[in-house]
């Protein structure tokens, strides 16, 4: 056989069906919202890439502005009034005759001169503004960007991860296993989310990594549901059995060929729960249950506004809120573009 | 109707047995021993054991399981670690400053959100309806804090409208000063979820076929919509208030701790705080109970809102 009969038939094969992915990103380029979402989330991936690699915002902890100081475009705060105490006048009262350290004066001050003390110049506006200790907030909101988006795409994976092995589990075995996975489904889906949530962090203790565990033991519920339904959808399929038929193991058959065929559903239930998480973790910062106190992310940026706002310094909630809120919006509509284009069930309306 | 009723009774006993274990489980194994956190700092060794002995942690783990059901079945889980009230009474005294909260909240946000999901479903696909499609989505993706904080600042703090945070003992009082700020704020961030949930449900719905044959018979839009579309939709709608019902008894915790609600979510949180072991543990395992009975009522209403459902 020569290799253009091979490149004639590759080309029908080609022709006759389009993969599903590259289906989904035909519709998905069709789809101008989408688009533009995907565009502001890929904006934010690289911003938080440059944070993690130290490129931006490396020293969000240095106090680089006079505290609070004003976002650049509202001006320099105007100098309050000082009101002068007047000094008393004449020399001091000589005390050297009855004050104890008297003797080791000059010893101290040789000592102090050895030391060199560097006056640092602190500016008095930054381009968002600073927060109480002068640190910038445009390099804080940036830098909680990237604690934030971590925390929920990681939970969102481990969660994922989970529903999904058990998913796959209780969809393709059934029986006996089935109804096992399914009771700890409802073991689970039976405490309301936010007391579960509670719970393990009242036994986990604190801290990124802690967020992130709980986040994601407490949340695959969504994903085991629907996979679970793919799996027993599909284990029954043709292709499955013709599997079975030339000898694929078990795992081979769930984890190579229904997988596959399942996995733009997980995705699109990650998404969502990126989003659901991301929500989550700021609250939890926020109580104090998330992240460590040297590290910031949006909810302990929100957490420390509230007693800004009250003395009239807006901009780190203003900069907290708007950071999260254009990068949820942007993902939360990516995420239904994403479902849009990849929904089995608008597949045939095409 | 009865044979129905036990036997959904009797399916709760598995998932609540499960529940039961996985709360043990979860504090007997990765919490931390409770006799240290009981005993404090400068606890001695004979102290602690002194704690152990009396709490029977010196005893195998599943003589500890039977004392824990022991506690569940006896409605007794002794004394809160913290506070050393009991925390029976503690359930007491928190749960209808919660339901305060929340009952009202509840109600309005369902209220609120049917017409408006009803208007908008009706205007599909206008510049109305658009436009308010990505309001919500704007503001659902804005973290309750933040309404929180501002609210709390704009209409307590500068405005001077509603008291910036307070209880009392008279439950009008509460209804008539403390509750509308917490409850308008609440409402503003759970009107978009509900709104574009019912909208879904009414759109699912206006895409029947009777829909067609009734305005075929001639009826008003009016009779249309309210009659046949809203009726048909109160079964999702239903599902999802049922779905919320549960949450009402935890309230919202954030709301709680910003205005001083002294309820049984701030005490939940405090207890995380504080480590405090019996409390959690109490919360949890009745919540579900809970959650499941409600479930069950909500199967029930079915039957009531639709004739044709047969409950099997």
């Amino acid at each position: 056989m020569n290799t253009a009969a091979i490149a004639a038939a590759t080309a029908t094969v080609a022709e006759r069906s389009e993969g599903v992915w590259r289906a989904a990103w035909r519709r998905f380029q069709g789809d101008r919202v989408g688009m533009v979402s995907l565009v502001i989330v890929a904006a934010f991936l690289l911003l938080i890439a440059l944070a993690a690699t130290g490129g931006v915002a490396s020293n969000w902890q240095q106090e680089v502005g006079v505290p609070n100081a004003p976002p650049t475009f509202l001006g320099p705060r105007p100098p309050e009034a000082e009101a002068a105490i007047e000094g008393p006048k004449g020399p001091n009262v000589d005390l050297s005759d009855i004050d104890p350290l008297a003797p080791r004066y000059k010893e101290w001050a040789e000592r102090a001169a050895q030391m060199k003390t560097t006056e640092t110049v602190r500016v008095q506006t930054l381009p968002l503004g600073g927060d109480r200790l002068g640190r910038d907030v445009l390099a804080k909101a940036i830098k909680g960007t990237e604690v934030s988006v971590f925390v929920g795409v990681l939970s969102a994976l481990l969660a994922t991860l989970i529903g999904t092995l058990l998913g796959a589990v209780a969809g393709f075995f059934g029986r006996k296993t089935g109804d096992f996975l399914e009771w700890v489904y409802n073991v689970f889906t039976a405490v309301p989310d936010i007391l579960l949530i509670f719970a393990f962090a009242a036994v986990f203790g604190r801290g990124i990594g802690t967020v992130i565990l709980i986040l994601g033991l407490t949340g695959w519920a969504g994903v085991y549901r629907q996979v679970r339904a793919e799996f027993i959808k599909h284990s029954g399929r043709e292709y499955v059995r013709a599997a079975e038929a030339i000898g694929a193991s078990q795992a081979s058959r769930m984890f190579r060929h229904i997988l596959p065929n399942v996995s733009h559903v997980i995705l699109v239930r990650m998404s969502l729960l990126v989003v659901g998480f991301i929500k989550f973790e700021v609250i939890l910062s926020y109580l104090g249950l998330g992240v460590r106190v040297d590290q910031v992310s949006w909810g302990t940026m929100l957490a420390e506004s509230q007693a800004q706002l009250i003395l009239g310094y807006w901009w780190e909630l203003a900069a907290a809120t708007l950071f999260m809120a254009v990068f949820v919006t942007a993902f939360s509509l990516m995420a239904d573009a994403w479902r849009d284009a990849l929904d089995p069930k608008l597949r045939g309306a095409e | 109707m009865l044979a129905y009723l036990i036997r959904r009774l009797w399916q709760m006993v598995p998932t609540l047995i499960g529940v039961v274990l996985l709360v043990f489980l979860l504090f007997k194994f990765f919490g931390s021993d409770p006799a240290i956190i009981l005993g404090g700092l400068n606890a001695t060794q004979d102290q602690i054991e002194a704690i152990r002995r009396q709490l029977g942690l010196d005893q195998p783990w599943w003589v500890q399981l039977g004392i824990y059901l022991k506690q569940i079945v006896s409605f007794d889980w002794g004394k809160s670690w913290a506070t050393n009230e009991a925390v029976s009474s503690l359930f007491a005294s928190r749960l209808p400053a919660t339901l305060t909260v929340m009952i009202p909240i509840l109600i309005l946000d369902t209220l609120l959100a049917i017409p408006v999901a009803l208007g908008v479903a009706y205007v599909r696909g206008t510049l109305t309806d658009r436009t308010l499609m990505v309001v919500t989505t704007v503001a659902l993706s804005i973290s309750f804090l933040v309404y929180i904080i501002i609210g709390q600042y704009v209409f307590g703090f500068q405005l001077g409208w509603f008291p910036v945070q307070g209880w009392s003992d008279s439950t009008w009082t509460n209804l008539t000063t403390y509750v509308p700020l917490p409850a308008l704020l609440a409402v503003m961030v759970g009107l978009s979820p509900q709104t574009r949930l019912y909208r879904t449900f009414f759109l699912d719905e206006m895409g029947h076929d009777y829909v067609r044959t009734a305005r075929a018979k001639g009826m008003t839009e009016g009779t249309v919509m309210f009659k046949h579309v809203l009726r048909n939709a109160l079964v999702p709608i239903l599902t999802n208030v049922g779905y919320n019902l549960p949450g009402i008894f935890v309230g919202s915790f954030l709301i709680e701790v910003f205005f001083s609600i002294p309820g049984l979510g701030r005490e939940v949180l405090l207890a995380v705080n504080r480590g405090d072991y019996p409390v959690i543990q109490a919360v949890t395992v009745y919540l579900a109970m809970l959650t499941m009975f409600i479930n069950l009522a909500t199967d029930l209403l079915y039957k009531v809102v639709d004739p044709r459902v047969v409950l099997k």
